[in-house]
């Protein structure tokens, strides 16, 4: 029941804040809600049996990235323009609807082979299994990292002074 | 009641058709960003409920949602570098007025 009523509650908060985020015009506002979009998230993870994920997220969503999106805001100096629609508003809303619509007739139309065992109540151990043991993915593990160093190499590059 | 996979599946089509709209109708590059992180949330849902209910302990889909997050951190970090570096040089992030590739 507790369940129930915790997967409901962040359900509506993760809705309203994905909603606010697109809808609003003050920008900061929209960063704003986009951490307790992340935060519900996390939420829903924890409701998943997804500890580690669950951490990862505030980690990795809140942590890092809600930074970057703030930082980014605060040096481009578009607080006054805000966030306003372009002209394909009703197009755009058009599209949206009917590819939420497509995707929910599907799920409703899918015969799920769902399992009913348990699932394992730490994870963290289970997925270092996954990740590091025999037949898991260490070759992504190994990709990542390289990506990463691309991106920091990437980004320092784009936002260099190349006057001086 | 019982919250099953296609409660988490229908919230996830949900968040992920608000950021489709998001990506497609703003001017605000960073708010186009934002948008696709919401996306990537949106994708990380269904991963983890597939991982969940379908196969409970074999993590797949959580092995998979954290390749998700590492790719869509730096993903976040170009963007907004790009973003950054557009506003240095056309003092806008207006994604109208960013057309210098439109032919």
């Amino acid at each position: 029941m507790g369940q129930v009523i915790a997967f409901w509650v962040l359900a509506v908060a993760v809705i309203s804040a994905a909603l606010g985020v697109v809808l609003l015009k003050n920008v900061f506002r929209a960063a704003i809600l986009l951490i307790t979009c992340f935060l519900g998230v996390a939420g829903l993870f924890i409701l998943l049996n997804a500890d580690f994920l669950a951490a990862m997220q505030i980690l990795i969503y809140i942590g890092a990235i809600s930074i970057l999106v703030i930082l980014a805001i605060m040096l481009t100096r578009e607080l006054s323009i805000g966030s306003p629609s372009n002209k394909f508003q009703i197009p755009a809303l058009i599209i949206a609807a009917l590819f939420c619509c497509g995707i929910i007739w599907a799920i409703l139309n899918t015969n799920w082979q769902i399992s009913n065992v348990a699932p394992a109540a730490v994870t963290t151990s289970g997925l270092a299994d996954r990740l590091f043991g025999k037949d898991g993915f260490i070759l992504p593990v190994e990709i990542i990292p390289t990506v990463l160093l691309a991106t920091i190499l990437g980004a320092i590059v784009l936002v260099k002074d190349k006057k001086k | 009641m019982t919250i099953g996979l296609e409660h988490y599946l229908i919230l996830s089509a949900i968040i992920f058709s608000i950021g489709l709209y998001g990506a497609l109708a703003k001017h605000n590059a960073i708010v186009i960003l934002m948008s696709i992180e919401i996306m990537l949330s949106a994708v990380n849902i269904a991963l983890v409920a597939f991982s969940r209910y379908i196969v409970p302990t074999e993590l797949t889909g959580q092995v998979f949602a954290l390749f998700a997050m590492a790719i869509a951190a730096a993903e976040t970090a170009v963007g907004l570098a790009i973003i950054i570096a557009i506003y240095r040089n056309k003092e806008t992030i207006d994604a109208n007025k960013i057309d210098l590739m439109k032919w």
